[in-house]
């Protein structure tokens, strides 16, 4: 298939019209908005929905809506946008709503700045809404891949009815890069497999199809059995969509983890490090929820493996899972920059070098 | 013998959990009534409706509508019932929110459904006081009303004169038909169904944001017996919140 040179924003929003989203509800934020302009050029022509709304508050409301009624249904935002999402997103994985979520993370906290960032992890993987509940969460390193699991995207959260989100950084969605654009997806709602949305129930219809999107259960019995139907969902997604990526780690000495953006530039360090005799890899998790632990310890396990740097734009979060998956087994530095630097090859590399002569 | 009264198929049999005296479940029997007569008059095919509960002490409205119903976060109800109505926009749809929701948590929410002319019904309850969280101040409360807080009764002073929902969105270019209703005597009762199945008529024929607003009793909360806190409505709030059509571009 050809190839065509689209700027990330813009491939990621038609891959998902393509992966067969047809609502589309959001409010301007940089550096994210060329996604809704995009969107509301493209939705009408497929017969879709683009709606500008009053706040992130009210579009993460309106996925809600949408959501409910078995359509796919996307949002995108940044940082900011996305903290005032969080209610809204709890309140779709309360009442498992499949949808996917946008973040095209900015520099924080507060307004921060508008440059690229990875200060969302956190937000993103720990929670960020209240209550017990997960995201299926990929951070794609570059503008392929996020086209590629976008395509997959809305099958996973309607297989599980759980929000997804894209933990995507400012660089991914500005960069002009070379891209193959999927086929269009015939998708078309099907109350069959979907018994528990608003698609027209009546009376006299099965009970149990009746369409109600909810997230209250207001005793304590009924409220653990949600959960437990909820944390049920997780542990099979857990055990069924770890995606991770290992460059040149069977013999590595140091393993850098890093995570979108950031990883691509590792990917450089461990090849120029290669060429001059360094034994360097890289892991790379592509889901960040759930988190590839087991994965991470049995590369670094390895007796070859001395040392493990962790690279992130911000002050550790990611690290802290790396160090959950190493469980002080081995040594594991951190290296990052606040206020959206990107590290260069030359930084990463003078860290590895500064670890090989410590020991 | 003949049936002469039933309930309508489109509230379940679930019995209401609220306090004797609230209004709320005569609003909800109207809400329910009027599409029922819809449906029944064939202008609306059966199970092509939808309704949004609020947080509020309607927050199990959803087990009450015998139809697909969402329970959303509190004040978001015009928000999730904006996305509803763009997927499925062949569908009745409608929310029902209280004035703490709709008034004050919901504000930016209401005014852009009615700012955009979202095709969808509001069925406002106010009763001047939040229900569910036990009696606290809402922007509707009267000046001078005691609630937990506002035990000395509302300072205008201090926190502003109750906010007029239904004059103020009537203002907003989007809205279609906005009416202030009651439901206190049967004339009224029969009023404000009159309204609600108009919103609805409204509605399928594509006009833009309808809003009721219907002023209720909430006798626990107020700490009076359901028939003081009817007379109570009756000579304060009825003065403060006039009854009748604010907007009715349909009438113009
Ligand atoms: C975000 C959020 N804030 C606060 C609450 C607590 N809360 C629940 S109901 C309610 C007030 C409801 O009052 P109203 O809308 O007037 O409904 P009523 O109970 O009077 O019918 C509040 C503040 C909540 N559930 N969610
Ligand atoms: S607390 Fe008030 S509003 Fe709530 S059910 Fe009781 S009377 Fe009605
Ligand atoms: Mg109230």
């Amino acid at each position: 298939m050809a190839l065509t040179l689209m700027k990330g924003s813009e491939a990621i929003a038609e891959a998902a019209i393509r992966a067969g989203a047809r609502f589309f509800f959001g409010y301007p934020i940089t550096p994210q908005t060329e996604i809704p302009e995009y969107m509301s050029e493209r939705m009408p022509e497929v017969g879709g929905c683009f709606l500008q709304a009053e706040s992130e508050v009210a579009a993460i409301n309106m996925v809600y809506g949408a959501a409910g009624t078995g359509a796919r249904v996307i949002t995108s935002s940044s940082s900011p946008g996305v903290s005032l999402k969080q209610e809204g997103i709890s309140y779709c994985a309360g009442a498992q709503l499949p949808c996917v979520i946008l973040n095209v993370m900015r520099g924080g906290p507060g307004l921060g700045n508008i440059q690229a960032s990875q200060g969302d992890y956190f937000q993103g993987v720990k929670g960020g809404g209240n209550g017990d509940y997960h995201l299926l969460t990929y951070a794609p390193s570059s503008v392929q891949e996020a086209i590629d699991i976008m395509m997959f995207a809305f099958d996973k959260a309607e297989k599980y009815r759980m929000p997804v989100l894209f933990l995507a950084d400012g660089i991914i969605a500005q960069m002009m890069e070379p891209v193959e654009m999927p086929e269009m997806v015939d998708f078309k709602v099907d109350p069959e497999k979907k018994p528990w949305a608003c698609t027209g129930w009546k009376p006299g219809d099965d009970p149990a199809k009746r369409g109600v999107i909810n997230s209250i259960y207001i005793d304590t019995e009924s409220l653990s059995e949600h959960n437990a139907v909820l944390q049920a969902i997780y542990a099979e997604a857990k055990k069924n969509e770890q995606m991770w990526e290992c460059y040149k780690t069977e013999d590595a000495e140091i393993v850098v983890t890093a995570f979108g953006t950031v990883a691509r530039i590792a990917k450089t360090v461990v090849d120029e490090m290669r060429a001059e005799g360094y034994k360097v890899g890289l892991f790379r998790p592509i889901t960040v929820w759930p988190f590839p632990y087991d994965a991470l310890a049995e590369t670094c396990c390895a007796a070859h493996v001395k040392g493990i740097l962790d690279v992130e734009v911000n002050e550790g979060q990611m690290l802290e899972d790396v160090k959950l998956a190493i469980n002080g087994s081995k040594n594991v530095e951190f290296f990052g920059h606040l206020g959206s630097q990107f590290p260069t090859t030359a930084e990463i590399k003078s860290k590895i070098l500064e670890m090989k002569e410590a020991k | 013998m003949s049936v002469v009264f039933e309930r309508t198929k489109l509230l379940t049999d679930k019995q209401f959990h609220y306090c004797p005296g609230c209004n709320h479940g005569i609003i909800h029997r109207l809400v329910a009534e009027s599409i029922d007569e819809l449906i029944q008059e064939g202008k609306l095919e059966e199970g092509n409706v939808l309704g949004v509960a609020p947080v509020g002490c309607s927050v199990f409205a959803y087990d009450y509508f015998n139809m697909d119903m969402y329970e959303a976060a509190h004040g978001r109800a015009p928000a999730v019932a904006t996305g509803a109505k763009r997927a499925k926009p062949d569908t009745l749809v409608f929310t029902y929110q209280g004035d703490g929701d709709l008034a004050s948590i919901g504000t930016a929410e209401i005014v852009h459904a009615a700012h955009r002319g979202e095709k969808i019904v509001t069925i406002f309850v106010n009763n001047a006081i939040y229900g569910m969280t036990g009696g606290q101040m809402a922007p509707t409360t009267l000046v001078g009303q005691k609630t937990t807080t506002s035990p000395h009764g509302r300072d205008e002073a201090w926190c502003g004169a109750p906010i007029k929902m239904s004059e103020m969105l009537s203002e907003v270019p989007g809205s279609y038909y906005i009416e202030r209703c009651a439901v206190n005597n049967n004339a009224n009762i029969l009023k404000t169904k009159k309204a609600i199945k108009k919103a609805f008529q409204y509605q399928l024929d594509g006009k833009g944001f309808c809003m009721i607003e219907v002023l209720s009793t909430c006798p626990t909360n107020w700490g009076l017996s359901p028939v003081e806190a009817m007379k109570w409505l009756e000579e304060n709030m009825i003065p403060y919140y006039p009854l009748g059509v604010k907007k009715d571009k349909g009438a113009e």
